[in-house]
């Protein structure tokens, strides 16, 4: 029995190995093909092939697209190109970098600035064919170099069409601005599988519309087929598929509104967004201070770089979507409107105001001390009664509060044509719960709920969620999608493609009551904290001051503008649209560390809706558009 | 006796327990080949052979590690790797990450693998256990099993949808079963049923593959697309002529005409700067490795490490003779890349592990000759 198995196992060797044999065989016969065809190639047919290599000399060739203009919404560009000529060195083709760098300086002028900027690209940038070390050459440069060019093999002259931003810094946050594509951008190009129309680009938006209207304004890459010569060189052109180029982009917004805004902005710090409350298009998007995008269209140098990305003034953070403040007192129509709504109040309720609330044993100070004395709803708003909106907001409890305020798009993000929005925050116990790990800091405290209703506390919202409640309610609770592109213009096709505006949500508000809240907004103009400002106004306007504490207070501490650094002052802020009847015009402003809101934010407003109402240039100095921080003892109320 | 303990001979012998002294010394050889090559196609950019110079450390400690595990215990792995395998392969088709249109990827951590690559090994491993397992009793309905395990993985690499791994994995599985002793008639059976039934399977094929089919009877009719590739890469062969254009001077090469040169189609560049020359020892090299691959199967202990080494021999060969009769217009472009040559990381990590399997079935061999 065992002499059998063991009889077996040889047999099944032995026939394991004769297939291994049959599998050496069918390798030998397979390799043999494999050199049979080599000899083919290699030796009988030789020649032809010899001689096709020697012909194969027709190299294709990219033709990047002319990237699509940026215009106004007159037809203002903003952004375009011009040709200009660029010193580029080959990598590849240079022997020792540094020399030839060094020997270039002989020939053309070039500073530690461009050594510096063409070091950074060369460490950035993966696969690329040539870098510049000098750009825009004059002619008298491009012609001596080409007197020298024997003496720099890999290093040529090309006419490139480069951005520009004739504007400079003026609305720099929307427009945005260019770079050269490095490791990272290409990795996104791959992954949206676009990599092949980007052969022979090099530059791609980095920031603003630039980079969220990338795919619209770059174009399709055009081919041409180059006989070359046995150093590569291009001899002639044999066939040609021009380049389609990139679409023109028409913005909402109006680049005489955004000037006049900016420069009423003067020195201070903050943001300002209009926008047309019927259709959701910015007319204005400021974000104060800027800077100019033209220095990052050739790669920025680093020390232009650095000075910007580390100014304490945060110059290239966008403000208008990435800063979160508090609403402060603006805050408080809303909170009206919640309590109208929901039934705890009507415009009849009022309250004796001793200049305090009291709630736990613990007093919540209203800004005007001693208080406003008899205080119905309408004049809650109109002389911006804290008192009174402690107490709406402790009635309502902070969740009623916070699903109303979600309705107005407060804590979310506007959904605005732009990268890098940033959410806020609308308070309320889930956010609490989410927020924080330490159980005792989870919970929702009844005392937080009061400050919540004059827009402090936990509250925190980007300037465009401002003007995007704001416009909501002029428009009585159509909510549109903010953007600033109009229309984009296949300049290939011929087709032009108007954005329509998209209505996000419509909220179910009772019309009385939106119409109370903005007649007592037209009030605040009128009779109240931005009567100063809005003093001689040819045109209704509602609007809502607003102060946002920057350092917390202890309760029954004076907060004392002299005492505390311009860094820790209070922001200013600023709501209003215009004409109350029908609105033109939504817009929230604020102005970092400008104190009171009635006096640096409102005066900006006035400037802004005298010009884009009236068409009116704020040079006249009228006594009704005061100067920002002209009006100095201006009210009692925040 | 401490002192010769530590001595550095013996350290030496210790670390090379179990290395095969022939089977290294002819991947080092075909390393150096593929090193000196990629030089050239990278254009003389040293970066991209500094990082396949990594991944070669790193496919070089797995080969060592893996020389160590004896096949006993390599067995133990088939199960898990075939399920796994398996796993990931639908994993991707149901949440990969898609590059160039097909699903292959799929993200691990930081980084990304193709689970196919994987199956490369895991399926003749787990073929090799099926049989060794049922050894004494092997029936048709074990062939049959065995064909279904191949299946499974292979139409879920055909759906990705990537042919020519797809071809690759089901080649391994049909040389399991080949060395496990299915009948010649049942395989003259088979290949006339294939034969017969690739009109049917013509019309399952993507556009994209048939493409590449017709392409390859007639590449000229799609020069600047499909063919391209292969017009490019017979061109370089052939003026590469007996003796070559030398290193360094293939203008193919340098002048940008041979697309994916240091992956796929790096053969190419061998070929024009090396010649006939360079390609007869380039396919000596590759007899040699199948050679010595072979006689250790023939040697091996046990079925599972008969059927396994036998199995991963013939895939080195099936790569290398796939890739070099693409890349000279004899067979259709898929994506192969040259064994111990082509620029790639993952690949090379396989096939080192594959060496590393026939060193360990060599030092486990039979020691009794009767």
């Amino acid at each position: 029995m065992r002499l059998e198995e063991l009889k077996d196992h040889e047999r099944e060797l032995h026939f394991f190995q004769l297939r291994i044999g049959f599998a050496g065989f069918a390798v030998l016969a397979a390799f043999a093909l494999l050199f049979l065809r080599f000899f083919q190639l290699q030796v009988v047919q030789h020649d032809t092939y010899a001689s096709k290599a020697e012909d194969n000399r027709i190299s294709i060739v990219p033709i990047a697209p002319n990237r699509g203009l940026i215009l106004d919404r007159n037809g203002v560009v903003l952004a375009r190109n011009y040709s200009a000529y660029t010193l580029e060195i080959f990598p590849a083709k240079v022997r020792d970098l540094e020399r030839t760098i060094q020997e270039l300086g002989d020939v053309v002028e070039v500073q530690a600035k461009d050594r510096s900027r063409f070091r950074k690209l060369y460490a950035e940038t993966r696969n690329a064919e040539s870098l510049p070390i000098r750009t825009r050459l004059t002619d008298k440069e491009v012609a001596r170099f080409a007197a020298n060019r024997y003496r720099f093999p890999g290093v040529e002259i090309k006419a490139r069409l480069f951005r520009q931003y004739p504007h400079g810094d003026l609305a720099a946050h929307v427009v945005g601005y260019i770079g050269r594509i490095n490791a990272k951008d290409q990795e996104k190009l791959e992954e949206l599988g676009v990599e092949a129309n980007y052969r022979g680009t090099d530059y791609i938006g980095k920031s603003g519309l630039e980079a969220s209207y990338q795919q619209d304004l770059h174009g399709t890459t055009g081919f041409e087929q180059v006989e070359i010569d046995a150093a590569g060189r291009g001899i002639r052109t044999l066939a040609r598929t021009p380049a389609q180029s990139g679409s023109n982009v028409t913005l909402t917004l109006d680049i005489g509104l955004q000037e006049v805004a900016e420069a009423a902005f003067g020195d201070h710090r903050g943001a300002l967004v209009a926008i047309e409350p019927s259709t959701g298009g910015v007319l204005a998007f400021v974000s104060k201070p800027g800077f100019d995008p033209n220095l990052f269209v050739d790669g920025i140098d680093p020390q232009s770089w650095a000075e910007l990305n580390n100014s304490p003034d945060r110059p290239l953070n966008d403000r208008a979507i990435a800063g979160v403040y508090p609403p402060g007192s603006t805050f408080k129509p809303y909170m009206a409107l919640a309590a109208l709504e929901s039934g705890k109040r009507t415009p009849k309720s009022a309250i004796n105001d001793p200049g305090y609330f009291e709630f736990g044993g613990r007093r919540f100070h209203d800004s005007k001390p001693g208080g406003n004395g008899y205080v119905d709803l309408y004049k809650s708003i109109v002389v911006s009664s804290d008192t009174y909106y402690y107490q709406v907001a402790n009635d309502m409890g902070i969740d009623a509060i916070s699903s109303f305020m979600a309705k107005f798009g407060f804590g979310a993000k506007s959904g605005i044509d732009l990268d890098g929005e940033a959410t806020g925050v609308l308070p309320s116990q889930e956010w609490k719960l989410k927020r924080f790990r330490r159980p005792e800091q989870q919970k929702w405290y009844a005392g937080e709920t009061i400050s919540i209703g004059i827009g402090q506390g936990y509250n925190a919202y980007t300037p465009i969620q401002l003007a995007v409640a704001l416009a909501t309610l002029a428009a009585n609770g159509n909510m549109y999608r903010p953007h600033l592109v109009s229309a984009i213009e296949n300049l290939h096709t011929g087709v032009r493609r108007q954005v329509e505006p998209v209505l996000v949500n419509h909220i179910d508000l009772n019309p009385d009551n939106v119409d109370f809240v903005k007649r007592a907004m037209a009030g605040v103009n009128r009779e109240g904290t931005g009567a100063r400002s809005f003093a001689n106004a040819q045109y209704t306007s509602g609007g809502k001051t607003g102060t946002a504490q920057v350092i917390g207070m202890k309760q029954g501490e004076k907060y004392d503008e002299k005492k505390v650094t311009e860094r820790h002052r209070d922001h200013s802020l600023f709501i209003v649209f215009a004409p109350v009847e029908s609105p033109k015009i939504a817009l929230a402003v604020i102005v970092e560390n400008g104190g009171f809101g009635a006096r640096t934010a409102a005066p900006i407003a006035r400037v802004v809706l005298d010009y884009y109402l009236l068409g009116k240039m704020p040079e006249g100095d009228a006594p009704g558009a005061p100067k920002p921080g002209a009006a100095e003892e201006e009210e009692e109320g925040d | 006796m401490d002192l010769a303990r530590y001595s550095p001979r013996r350290m030496a012998a210790r670390l090379a327990e179990g290395i095969d002294g022939p089977l290294l010394a002819i991947t080092i050889a075909l390393v150096a080949v593929g090193l000196a090559t990629l030089f050239s196609a990278s254009y003389e950019q040293p970066a991209r052979v500094t990082a396949q110079v990594a991944n070669l450390s790193v496919a070089f400690v797995a080969m060592w590690l893996v020389a160590r595990i004896p096949p006993q215990t390599l067995m133990r792995f088939a199960v898990p790797a075939y399920v796994l395998g398996v796993a990931l392969l639908v994993a991707v088709a149901l949440a990969g990450d898609v590059v160039n249109g097909a699903r292959r990827w799929l993200h691990i951590g930081v980084t990304r693998f193709q689970p196919s690559e994987m199956m490369k090994l895991a399926l003749p491993l787990m073929l090799a256990w099926y049989f060794h397992k049922n050894e004494a009793t092997l029936r048709m309905r074990d062939f049959a099993m065995a064909a279904l395990m191949v299946a499974i993985p292979a139409l879920l690499i055909v759906r990705q949808p990537d042919l020519g791994t797809a071809v690759l994995v089901a080649a391994a599985g049909c040389y399991v079963i080949f060395f496990a002793g299915i009948g010649w008639k049942v395989i003259a059976a088979l290949v006339v049923l294939g034969l017969a039934s690739l009109f049917p399977l013509w019309g399952m094929l993507h556009d994209y593959q048939r493409q590449r089919i017709l392409t390859l009877i007639d590449p000229t009719q799609d020069p600047l697309g499909a063919g391209y590739h292969t017009i490019q890469s017979t061109i370089a062969v052939g003026s590469g002529g007996i003796t070559g254009k030398g290193w360094l001077h293939g203008t193919q090469t340098h002048l940008e005409f041979i697309p994916e040169r240091h992956t796929d189609f790096i053969f190419a560049v061998f070929s024009e700067e090396f010649g006939l020359i360079g390609n007869l020892i380039l396919l000596t090299l590759y007899s040699l490795l199948i050679a010595r691959g072979l006689m250790i199967a023939a040697n091996a202990a046990t079925f599972f490490a008969r059927l396994l080494a036998a199995t991963i021999t013939l895939m080195l060969f099936t790569y290398a003779f796939v890739n070099m009769g693409m890349v000279s217009g004899i067979l259709p472009v898929v994506g192969v890349p040259l064994p111990f040559v082509s620029y790639g990381g993952s690949a090379l990590l396989t096939l080192f592990i594959g060496i590393g399997i026939l060193m360990s079935v060599h030092s486990h061999r039979r020691l009794v000759q009767t």
